[in-house]
């Protein structure tokens, strides 16, 4: 059993999951946006890792089957 | 309206007799870049043709913040102190969004400097005194209403056709520098094509007079504000109870239904409240782009701001950028033509312009990502780090709307001698001088001027032929923010950038320092 499962398994997954919807329950659509953002950001800056944010979008990006790298964007 | 332009004469050009002429070098566009230019050359003893299709000024405030960097280059060339008498000196930046304060800045904490962050003044004063200084020194031929037709790039030069109000001619010059703009008729010429970015959304660019009105002389920046909700607006202070408004229209508004005067009114009121009367002075609709040339040097044409690199106004990037090409550029120019140094030296000028312009494309494509978010993400984002910037200071950092203008230190110059001691501190090889008071009274930035110095603290210094001496103690505020002990030693170039430094001045090296400052130097060195 690797680190990250063995740490993963000392949390309530459900719980987790409980817990992020949660935070959004009484938020319009766009508000949901902003809090994600707001988490998102909060959560690089406690990482201290920027390294850590490009495997986690990487990772992110490969479960919504797209490429790692978005394409670049449109120039002149 | 009260303002009114000056209108400069047509003359008519002793080349229309012969119906050709020719000159060594000619310079196309007078308008804040150009004019710079062709005074920083006259300065240097080099006289210069410049051809301007237009009679005036600008029309408009257009470039308002001259950064300090430019007001010291302004100070070398004589128009510094009128700058700072006219302008409205500021320093602090204030962020909103929406109702609430979310960010704040002070942009030179620190006193001693004889420049202050920035000052506000519209670019036609600029202009109109680089008009008379350039006239009073007697080395540039302005020519209004002589607008450059065409041109044919030749080995040794370039041939122009210039059109006047009373007929054509051809002038042969031996240099052209093309300071003629974003809609530049040169590059156009030569078919050069421009990289980078288009931006969609419109902004709404107004010159509003409000006589009375009070607030601190700050740079203030709303993001989705109560009176224009979903866009962005920002406010500059100007001399002339003159007011700068930036409102963000987005991509959809309709340019010539925004320019309306009762519309742009009817915005104005709303955000200044129905009891503040106010006078429009001048109004324009805009798109930018950040984009520039492949390469700024083409044989005997060079191309010096906006013809060369343009970028969206958050930061104030585009006419600084524009006179620090022109500082760079002059001194090089003077000492090719002088003989002083060999044609390579003008390489220097895109190898280390181009990483400038780079640079200013990079923050202000930057700061109009943010401050003009394209997705609904983009948005989200830019929201989160502006709600969050109240009680984090990692997200106050994130918060762009607009890095400002800063001094480039041309850190990878071939003009530039490599370090070889230990430096904690101090303007390294390529960085422009830093300021600080000295006994006299007066500032160090004074005593350098346009030729090389050789900065010597709290010692005797060597003489150097072709470089001149000055000394300043070893104590105090200059030593300490040139991380100076007795004997230090700096090469200044003529623009006042650093070339070399030694911690004791040993002549051999200074001599080495000033071949390579000059291009002297054997390529194959670093690059």
């Amino acid at each position: 059993m690797s680190d990250a499962e063995a740490r993963s398994r000392t949390v309530d997954p459900d719980a987790l999951f409980v817990r992020l919807v949660r935070a959004h329950r009484d938020l319009s659509p766009e508000e949901s946006r902003r809090l994600d953002a707001a988490l998102v950001l909060l959560l690089v800056e406690a990482l201290g890792d920027p390294q850590r944010l490009d495997v986690a979008i990487a990772a992110a990006r490969t479960a919504l089957g797209k490429p790692v790298e978005p394409p670049e964007e449109a120039r002149e | 309206m009260r303002r009114v332009n000056p209108v400069y004469p047509f003359r008519r050009p002793p080349e229309l007799a012969a119906g050709r002429g020719s000159a060594p070098v000619v310079l196309v566009g007078a308008g804040v870049v150009g004019l710079t230019l062709a005074l920083d050359l006259a300065l240097h003893g080099i006289a210069t043709i410049v051809l301007d299709d237009d009679d005036t000024v600008s029309v408009g405030s257009r470039a308002i913040c001259w950064s300090k960097r430019t007001l010291e280059i302004y100070d070398r060339l004589g128009l510094g102190q009128r700058l700072l008498d006219k302008g409205v000196t500021w320093k602090v930046g204030k962020v909103f969004f929406g109702d609430r304060l979310a960010y704040e800045f002070d942009l030179l904490p620190e006193p001693g400097h004889r420049m202050p962050a920035f000052v506000n003044l519209q670019q036609y004063y600029v202009e109109e005194w680089l008009v008379e200084a350039c006239e009073a020194s007697g080395r540039v031929d302005l020519r209004w209403k002589n607008r450059v037709e065409d041109l044919v790039p030749r080995e040794d030069g370039v041939e122009l056709r210039v059109v006047t109000p009373e007929g054509d001619y051809r002038l042969d010059a031996a240099w052209l520098l093309a300071c003629d703009g974003a809609r530049s008729r040169v590059r156009e010429a030569l078919g050069l094509p421009f990289l980078g970015k288009v931006f969609r959304d419109r902004f709404l660019i107004a010159d509003v007079v409000i006589e009375g009105f009070e607030m601190p002389a700050e740079r203030r920046f709303w993001f989705d504000p109560p009176f224009h909700p979903g866009q962005s607006v920002l406010l500059h202070k100007q001399p002339d109870s003159m007011w700068r408004i930036d409102f963000q229209l987005g991509a959809e508004a309709d340019p010539e239904a925004e320019k309306d005067p009762q519309r742009v009114g009817a915005r104005i009121r709303t955000m200044l409240g129905p009891e503040v009367p106010f006078e429009l002075e001048w109004v324009s609709v805009y798109t930018f782009r950040c984009r520039r040339l492949e390469r700024f040097r083409h044989g005997r044409i060079l191309f010096v701001g906006d013809s060369a690199h343009q970028v969206s106004p958050f930061g104030a990037r585009g006419g600084n950028g524009g006179v620090q090409d022109a500082d760079n550029l002059a001194w090089k120019l003077a000492a090719v033509l002088d003989g002083r140094a060999p044609e390579r030296l003008l390489d220097s000028y895109e190898a280390e312009r181009i990483p400038a312009a780079d640079e200013n494309i990079l923050h202000s494509t930057r700061a109009t990502d943010f401050i003009t978010p394209r997705t609904e993400a983009a948005r989200a984002y830019r929201d989160a780090v502006l709600l969050l910037a109240k009680d984090h200071a990692f997200a106050r950092r994130m918060v762009n709307a607009g890095r400002l203008s800063t001094p480039h230190s041309y850190r990878r110059s071939p003009l530039s001698t490599p370090d070889e001691a230990d430096w904690a501190l101090g303007p390294e090889p390529g960085a422009p001088a830093i300021d600080a008071p000295l006994p006299d009274g007066r500032f160090l930035l004074q005593h350098l001027g346009g030729e090389p110095v050789l900065l010597v603290f709290g010692a005797e210094a060597p003489a150097i032929e072709g470089v001149r001496r000055v000394v300043v103690p070893a104590e105090g505020l200059a030593a300490e923010r040139w991380d100076a002990k007795r004997g230090t030693t700096y090469l200044l170039r003529p623009d006042q950038h650093v070339a070399a430094r030694f911690r004791a001045p040993d002549p051999a090296r200074i001599r080495a320092a000033l071949d390579r400052l000059w291009g002297r130097a054997a390529p194959g060195g670093i690059a």
